[in-house]
């Protein structure tokens, strides 16, 4: 019964809430390089909090080649509810060579198309985030060197445009996982360990994501 | 300032090293156009003052319109800015300006590639096509 009406509480403030708001839940761009595991910390995103998904994920680099929106996902912390629209945004990168997709066994044919759907999807990001973005949540592979052009890039594009940021330090799961040196190489933002794959420190993720985009 | 310059050898690599007083003279699409055209034609550019953020932005958008398979794949490119080298004048700390100017390399994507970098030094290796 108590249950009951905490649900029915819950309900009703989430509705005046959002009558009462007059703003529009803000629109976090989920950004990073090629096979960072955007994708799947997106799903988890989503999965977590409306039970569906937002893409196909891959190890294949530029699975993601369109930028998607899931909107209102209401992100429950500490009896108060965040709405953001989570977009999921392709890999940023200044080259795309189609032989590399031949080498994860595509046919040529396919490895052009998605080529060509990559290059268009990388400047879609680019606009997404000039034009229609409030926040970003930057998705980092800490198995990798993050002290890359493309990430000081776009990470001083970020800042320029004075967006909120969150630097997500993914796939601690591995064993040659450093989150340590993301953190050091980006010392003026906060960085975030977790494990989109596995949901490890998902909680955590969830404070900050309340309390820098909500 | 460094002069506008164009080093030609036979069968050599070409390098454009292009003035920050260059650079200030064009608009954002018309140094867009002339580091890809650079690049294209298989130099090395190096601008003295490098890009804006906003700038890098319609690079990377740009840059992905042209690329086609088998003859262009991208760019590479690298930065050193005062604020990763601690190397802010005087003046712009004392006024709290954050300097834009920063050391920009940029070449075709099939022929620099990126060695190591660290806050202090890149070093590339850059080939013949």
């Amino acid at each position: 019964m108590m249950g009951l009406l905490r649900q029915l509480r819950n309900s009703i403030s989430r509705a005046t809430d959002k009558l009462f708001s007059g703003s529009k839940p803000k629109r976090i761009g989920i950004y990073g390089p090629p096979n960072a595991g955007k994708t799947t910390l997106a799903n988890r995103i989503v999965r977590d909090w409306t039970g569906d998904v937002i893409g196909t994920e891959s190890h294949i680099p530029h699975e993601t080649r369109r930028a998607r929106r899931k909107e209102n996902i209401e992100i429950e912390r500490n009896g108060k509810i965040v709405t953001i629209d989570v977009v999921d945004t392709p890999g940023v990168t200044t080259k795309i060579d189609y032989r590399e997709f031949m080498e994860f066994g595509l046919s040529k044919e396919d490895a052009i198309r998605r080529s060509r759907e990559a290059t268009e999807g990388v400047a879609e990001a680019m606009h997404w985030l000039r034009e229609d973005i409030d926040g970003v949540i930057y998705v980092l592979d800490s198995t990798q060197d993050p002290f890359t052009q493309v990430n000081t890039m776009l990470i001083g594009i970020i800042e320029s445009r004075k967006l909120p940021v969150l630097i997500f330090a993914n796939k601690i799961d591995l064993k040659k996982a450093n989150p340590t040196l993301i953190k050091q190489s980006f010392p003026q933002h906060e960085t975030v360990p977790l494990s989109a794959l596995d949901g490890e420190n998902m909680d955590e993720v969830y404070d900050k994501i309340a309390n820098y985009f909500g | 300032m460094i002069k506008m310059q164009e080093l030609t050898q036979k069968n050599g690599i070409k390098i454009d090293l292009v003035s920050g007083q260059k650079m200030d003279e064009l608009t954002t699409m018309e140094k867009i156009r002339m580091i890809l055209d650079g690049v294209r034609a298989g130099k090395i550019v190096i601008l003295e003052t490098g890009l804006s953020p906003e700038e890098e932005s319609k690079l990377i958008e740009v840059t992905m319109g042209e690329i086609n398979p088998d003859d262009f794949i991208g760019i590479e490119i690298e930065t050193h800015s005062p604020s990763s080298s601690g190397n802010s004048t005087f003046l712009n700390k004392l006024m709290g300006r954050k300097s834009h100017s920063k050391l920009t390399v940029i070449g075709p994507a099939n022929q620099i590639e990126t060695l190591h970098k660290d806050e202090k030094l890149i070093t590339a290796l850059i080939s013949q096509n």
